[in-house]
């Protein structure tokens, strides 16, 4: 019974809204472009941040990642020489063994050697990055196997020169051939190909996620016998050569709760033993941190730009529903002699005051749902929408219906029906 | 106050005593009903007669129980409603009274049924029921085929027929007229008065204000008022020699 009364309240207050078309739409237009946009920005700021965010969860949100940098120092003094010199930096193969020995909390860690390689399987060729580690990088960066098997702790003991190919990789360098069991040459040593993993790539942060498409994966110590430490580029004229033992040493803690701890001692340690600074430990889960709280001031932003609109658009409809009130004097007027009292002329004012905000509201979200889906369709940027971010805009341009429409509703049961029905 | 003063007739629907009523214009004070004392009986038929600022309008709009009395009473059917607030004052009117004015004051944007069926809706009515009533009424007064028609385009007489259904439509004991043929050429007037003069033999109160002799000679009390007071009251129906001479020169 009372929710018959309800619909027919709003269909009545829908009836009266549909006698001035063009007014009730350009009355909603605030509220429209208002959810509109909250919903539409909501949407492509979560996919914006769920996209982060997934990058950084992959880098393991319980692994600390050391990478050697080039120093300052080293990179000055290699340009003020003008000639070819060797410079050394870099993680060495002691601070791995420190690294993995030293801390408590510290489960596993993966030590990482990287060369630029031609690598050719019969008259095909590429360059490809090869990855010397051990077995426990598997561990640390779970990649799906594709076919065959990962490096296994044999591979490390025997120095077994096999390799293990990313998907990408192989359909590059293999093209239809079937994989395992093939022997590629990566300048001049054989290797023979024992597994396929899945390929990845991309950046997470300023982290490089830590493998490549083109990646192929072969035992640290094969690596070092075959290919020693020392790179040498070709660079405008000069030759620029390197030595670095390690690239990256990526460590696993046991638990989230001691990865800060862990990477401060390691930072010490690293100090102790390196007198330039010429390695970087970066922590994905300090940098999920980091990007929820980005996140957080994002939403601040946008919730206050948005906040702002839909208070626009609520102050456009009060201006609409008061001059309304005033442009129907007579029939609120007419009302009053006839019975009605105050409280059911604030409910009348006040119903059609929600219906245009809401009718707005669900029109704005029709709206804000499409952007995102045209921005997505052309620039195939990610963007997510949320329950909460279609039912809160809907919920608020309710509530705004009924916080703009309260002044003007009070304004009309105000009126004296005696002044009223003499109103012309 | 109403100890001494209890209802003695049974008849009695209407009772003032001592009607004050005060407004405040700027530093002026007008005594718009200077001490009123009158009682109006059931099913009677009474003209509200008197120059404008008499206090004729007061006195419709206290009887209407749209306006309070600064001081005084006013029994309506036996009740003392003279102290009661608003919302009170609203239920009054929606359950007891019906209205009908000079400028009609029907609802511009809503079709003829729907101001008919105006009273029930706050009456809490629902639609079915509702439309069947206005349906009812608007038959009654000659205007069946018009329910879905808007006020505007309808002519004067028709929308006083729309006015008057809806003040027929909660069934009210009394039914106020406020100059109901002053927007209406005479014959259409003549009309309008029968069905009023209708309405009163099937047992209504009929409260009219009119300042026209001819309108209010369908009354059969007539009430006249100046400056706030009764002036007189004539009882019975009487036509004046200038009044049939007005009559005929109409037609």
């Amino acid at each position: 019974m009372r929710q018959a009364k309800i619909a027919r309240n709003i269909a009545l207050g829908i009836e009266n809204l549909l006698l001035h078309k063009l007014r009730s739409f350009l009355t909603m237009l605030g509220v429209v472009f208002g959810v509109g946009s909250v919903v539409a920005m909501l949407s492509v700021g979560e996919g914006a941040s769920a996209e982060a965010m997934d990058q950084i969860r992959r880098l393991g949100s319980n692994n600390i990642i050391i990478s050697s940098v080039k120093s300052a120092e080293e990179e000055q003094a290699q340009a003020s020489v003008q000639r070819s010199r060797i410079s050394v930096y870099g993680l060495t193969y002691q601070d791995f063994t420190r690294v993995a020995a030293s801390f408590n909390h510290v489960k596993q860690a993966a030590p990482v050697k990287l060369t630029r390689k031609d690598s050719r399987l019969r008259e095909r060729s590429m360059e490809l990055r090869v990855v010397g580690t051990t077995p426990q990088w598997f561990d640390l960066v779970p990649r799906e196997i594709v076919a065959g098997r990962v490096l296994m702790q044999a591979d490390e003991d025997e120095r077994a020169p096999v390799a293990v190919l990313t998907e990408f990789g192989a359909r590059k360098i293999l093209a239809t051939e079937a994989v395992i069991g093939q022997t590629i040459r990566i300048t001049g040593n054989e290797f023979k190909v024992v597994g396929v993993v899945k390929s990845e790539s991309g950046q997470a942060g300023n982290i490089q996620i830590p493998d490549q498409e083109a990646d192929v994966y072969i035992p640290l110590g094969v690596a070092r016998t075959y290919f020693g430490d020392i790179s040498i580029r070709q660079k405008s004229g000069s030759m620029e050569a390197e030595q670095v033992q390690l690239h990256q040493i990526i460590v696993q803690v046991e638990d989230s709760r001691y990865v800060e701890a862990v990477a401060a001692g390691i930072e010490r340690m690293l100090e102790q033993f390196h007198n330039k600074k010429d390695y970087a430990i970066s922590v994905p889960l300090a940098l999920l941190r980091q990007a929820k709280a980005t996140k957080r001031t994002f939403n601040i932003v946008l919730g206050s730009i948005a906040g702002i609109s839909l208070l626009v658009g609520g102050i456009g409809i009060m201006n609409i529903m008061l001059a309304s009130v005033t442009e129907r004097t007579r029939e609120i007027g007419i009302r009053r002699a006839i019975g009605a009292k105050r409280r059911q002329i604030i409910y009348q004012f006040l119903i059609e005051t929600v219906v245009l905000s809401t009718t707005g509201g669900l029109i704005g979200l029709g709206v804000g749902v499409l952007i995102p889906f045209l921005i997505t369709y052309f620039s195939g940027m990610a963007t997510v929408i949320t329950l909460n971010g279609v039912l809160l805009p809907l919920l608020i341009s309710m509530a705004i219906g009924i916080l703009f429409g309260l002044y003007p509703a009070m304004n009309a049961a105000k009126v004296d029906p005696i002044i009223a029905l003499r109103h012309e | 106050m109403d100890g001494p003063s209890a209802p003695r007739n049974g008849q009695e629907i209407v009772r003032l005593e001592n009607a004050h009523k005060i407004y405040q214009m700027g530093t002026e004070q007008v005594n718009a009903l200077a001490g009123v004392t009158v009682s109006f009986e059931r099913g009677s038929f009474w003209a509200i007669m008197g120059p404008s600022g008499s206090g004729k309008s007061t006195m419709m709009n206290i009887l209407g129980c749209l306006d309070r009395l600064t001081s005084g009473s006013y029994y309506l059917d036996n009740q003392d409603v003279s102290r009661l607030d608003d919302d009170a004052l609203s239920e009054l009117r929606l359950t007891y009274l019906g209205f009908v004015f000079q400028s009609f004051n029907l609802i511009p944007q809503l079709t003829v049924q729907r101001n008919i069926e105006l009273p029930l809706y706050y009456l809490g009515w629902d639609a079915a029921r509702s439309a069947r009533r206005a349906k009812e009424l608007a038959e009654e007064v000659g205007l069946g085929d018009r329910l879905h028609h808007r006020p505007t385009e309808l002519s004067g007489g028709q929308m006083q027929r729309v006015a008057i259904a809806r003040a027929l439509t909660n069934d009210p004991q009394i039914i106020f007229a406020d100059e109901p043929t002053g927007n209406l050429d005479s014959a259409t007037g003549e009309q309008i008065m029968e069905l009023l003069d209708k309405l009163n033999q099937l047992g209504k109160t009929i409260i009219m204000v009119t300042h026209e002799p001819d309108i209010a000679a369908h009354a059969r009390n007539r009430l006249h008022m100046i400056d706030g007071v009764i002036d007189r009251i004539e009882t019975g129906t009487y036509e004046t020699g200038k009044d049939r001479q007005k009559h005929s020169a109409g037609h």
